[in-house]
C-alpha cells in the first residue's frame, strides 16, 4: 500500500513542476526582462545623465505636474471615497443600489473613452465648458483641471471598495456604548470610526497615487500636450519615444517606474502590517 | 447609530456623496451619449459602418480573444503555484504580478520598442527568424498581454486558496488520476471565476490604448485597433466617428463586466444558499 501511494505521489511530481516552470517563465519573461532592459537602458550612460535628463526644464515640469495633479487627486479621492463608502454601509436611501454599482463604472471603461467624455462635456466647443471658461474664466480641457478630473474618475473606486469591507466589518458595540453615554455622532465617527479606516483609507489612497502617476489614455486627451504647461511624465514619454529621444524616454520611464512602484509598495506595506481584517 | 434614523447631517453626507458621482461619472457618460447621437442615428450607424472602423474593431477582438486564451491558461498555472507550491521567492514572483497595475502604459509599449524596436535588444534573434513584433500587430498583443497580466491571476488566487481540498485527497485515494481530479474536481469548482477573470481580462484588453499606441504606430489597416481609430479621428476632428466609436467599446466593455458580476453573483447565493441547507 505504502509503496502504491509513493509511486502515485512521484508520477504526479512530474506535470507540476512542469507547471512550475512554465508558470514562472511566463512571468519571468513577461515582467522581469522587460523591467531589466529598461533598468538597464535608463542606467547605461550612469547615474548623472539620467538626473540630468530628468532636471531638463521640459521634463522635469512634466514629473512635477504628474506629482502635484496626482496629490491632489489623491486628497480629494480620500476624502470623498471615505464619506462615499461611509454613506453606501452606513445609510439607507432610495438609489442606494445604483450608487453602488456607479463606484465600479470607472473600473470598466476605457481610459480613453473617459478621456472623451470630459472633453465632450468640458470641451471649449461644448456648452457646459464655454460656460465655464466664458463666464467663469475656468478652462478646464487642455488644462490642469482637466487633468486632475480625469485621474478623480479612473481612481474612484480604489479608496471605496477599500474601506467598504471593513466599514462592514467594523463592530458597533463600541459606537453604541458611545451613544448611549451621549457622544455627538461627529465624536462617534472621530474617535471610534475613523481609527478603525486609516489603514484602508491610506492604502487605497496609495494605491490610487501609484494609479495616477502612469496614467495616460484620459490624460493625453484631457490635457493635449502642451510642454511646460499641460504635458505629464507619461505624455513626455510618448513625446520623447516619438521624437527618438531615448535618454529622455528612459530617464523619465525610470522616474514615473520608480515613484509607482515605491508607492505601492507602501500600500501593500500598510495593508499588510496594519491588516484590514484584524 | 441606528441606520435608519438619520439626522440632518447624515443627508447633506448623501447629497454630497449622490452630487459627487452624478457630476464626475454619470453627466460625462450622458454628455457621451448625447455628443454621439447630436448628428442622429443614422451619422452613427454610418460610422460604426465603415470600413476603417470595422477592420479596427476586427483587430481589437482578435488580439482581446488571443489575450484571454494565454491569460486563462498561464494566468490560471501562474495563480496555482503562487498558492500550491512552495518555492523560494515567492513573494517577488507576488509583486512582480502587480507590477502591471502600477506601470503607465505608455513606458510598457517603450520597454517593448526596447526589446524588439530598431536596434531592440532581442532584434539579433528574431530578425533572422523574419519575425516583426514592433509596428505590428504581435507588438499590440504583446502590450496588451502585459497590462492584462495581473487580473486573471488575481481572480484566481482566492478561489484556489479556498478550494475544499478533503475532495482531492479523496478523489486521490479513490485512485482518480491527477488529470482527472482536475477536470472533475477542481475545474468544476473554478469555473466561475474562470468566466469572470476572462471578462475582467477581455475588457481591459479591449480598451488598452497607451501601451497599443507606443508599440503598434497606429498604422491604420494594419495596427490600429479601436482604441487607436478614436485617438486618430479626434485628432482629425471627425468627431461623429470618434464618439460612436467611443461610445460602442465603453458600453460593450461596461455590459460584459456587468454580466459577469450578476454571474458570479448569482453563484455567490446559490452557494451561500447550499451551505444553508447543508448546515441544516
Amino acid at each position: 500500500m505504502e509503496i502504491s501511494l509513493d509511486h502515485g505521489q512521484s508520477k504526479a511530481r512530474t506535470p507540476e513542476r512542469l507547471l512550475r516552470a512554465s508558470g514562472l517563465l511566463y512571468i519571468g519573461l513577461m515582467i522581469l526582462v522587460p523591467l531589466i532592459v529598461i533598468l538597464q537602458d535608463g542606467l547605461r550612460q550612469g547615474i548623472g545623465e539620467l538626473i540630468h535628463q530628468v532636471t531638463l526644464p521640459i521634463a522635469w515640469s512634466a514629473i512635477l505636474l504628474t506629482l502635484w495633479t496626482s496629490s491632489l487627486m489623491t486628497v480629494i479621492n480620500a476624502f470623498m471615497g471615505l464619506a462615499t463608502a461611509y454613506t453606501l454601509v452606513r445609510f439607507d436611501f432610495p438609489g442606494k443600489r445604483v450608487l453602488n454599482a456607479i463606484i465600479d463604472l470607472p473600473l470598466s471603461i476605457p481610459t480613453l473613452v473617459t478621456g472623451v467624455m470630459l472633453v465632450m462635456l468640458y470641451g471649449p466647443q461644448e456648452a457646459i465648458g464655454r460656460f465655464l471658461l466664458e463666464k467663469l474664466n475656468i478652462q478646464i480641457i487642455f488644462a490642469k483641471p482637466g487633468i486632475v478630473l480625469a485621474l478623480l474618475f479612473i481612481s474612484f473606486p480604489f479608496v471605496v471598495r477599500n474601506i467598504q469591507p471593513v466599514l462592514q466589518d467594523l463592530d458597533q458595540t463600541q459606537e453604541r456604548a458611545a451613544a448611549t453615554l451621549g457622544a455627538k455622532p461627529w465624536t462617534i465617527f472621530r474617535k471610534i470610526v475613523l481609527p478603525a479606516l486609516i489603514p484602508p483609507l491610506l492604502s487605497g489612497s496609495l494605491l490610487s497615487f501609484s494609479r495616477a502617476i502612469g496614467e495616460f489614455g484620459a490624460v493625453v486627451i484631457v490635457a493635449g500636450n502642451i510642454p511646460l504647461k499641460t504635458q505629464t511624465g507619461a505624455v513626455y514619454v510618448l513625446g520623447a519615444v516619438e521624437s527618438e529621444n531615448r535618454l529622455g524616454a528612459s530617464a523619465v520611464s525610470l522616474i514615473l517606474i520608480g515613484i509607482a512602484f515605491s508607492v505601492l509598495a507602501l500600500a501593500n506595506l500598510v495593508h499588510k502590517h496594519w491588516g484590514s481584517h484584524k | 447609530m441606528n441606520p435608519h434614523k438619520k439626522g440632518l447631517g447624515a443627508w447633506v453626507i448623501i447629497l454630497l456623496v449622490v452630487l459627487y458621482t452624478g457630476v464626475l461619472i454619470i453627466v460625462p457618460i450622458i454628455a457621451l451619449i448625447l455628443g454621439a447621437f447630436s448628428e442622429g442615428m443614422g451619422a452613427v450607424l454610418t460610422a460604426l459602418g465603415s470600413s476603417v472602423f470595422l477592420e479596427a474593431l476586427w483587430l481589437s477582438l482578435k488580439i482581446a480573444l488571443l489575450v484571454v486564451a494565454v491569460q486563462t491558461l498561464l494566468g490560471t498555472i501562474v495563480a496555482w503555484i503562487i498558492v500550491r507550491h512552495d518555492f523560494r521567492r515567492k513573494a517577488f514572483l507576488k509583486s512582480l504580478v502587480d507590477v502591471p497595475f502600477a506601470m503607465s502604459p505608455v513606458v510598457v509599449g517603450y520597454m517593448l520598442l526596447l526589446l524588439f524596436g530598431r536596434n531592440g535588444f532581442l532584434n539579433p534573434i528574431i530578425e533572422p527568424l523574419g519575425i516583426k513584433v514592433a509596428f505590428a500587430a504581435p507588438g499590440i498583443f504583446l502590450a496588451t498581454l502585459f497590462v492584462s497580466l495581473p487580473f486573471m491571476i488575481k481572480e484566481m488566487i482566492p478561489i484556489i486558496e479556498n478550494l475544499d481540498r478533503k475532495q482531492e485527497y479523496a478523489a486521490e485515494t479513490l485512485g482518480a488520476s491527477s488529470w482527472t481530479i482536475f477536470w472533475r474536481v477542481i475545474f468544476p469548482q473554478l469555473r466561475t471565476a474562470l468566466i469572470y477573470g476572462m471578462t475582467l481580462t477581455f475588457a481591459r484588453a479591449l480598451g488598452e490604448f497607451g501601451a497599443v499606441l507606443v508599440i503598434g504606430g497606429g498604422i491604420q489597416g494594419r495596427t490600429e485597433t479601436t482604441t487607436m481609430y478614436i485617438f486618430r479621428s479626434l485628432d482629425e476632428r471627425h468627431f461623429v466617428e470618434a464618439y460612436s466609436a467611443a461610445i460602442l467599446l465603453g458600453s460593450f466593455s461596461v455590459m460584459i463586466v456587468l454580466i459577469a458580476d450578476w454571474v458570479k453573483r448569482r453563484e455567490e447565493k446559490r452557494q451561500s444558499q447550499g451551505e444553508v441547507v447543508e448546515r441544516v
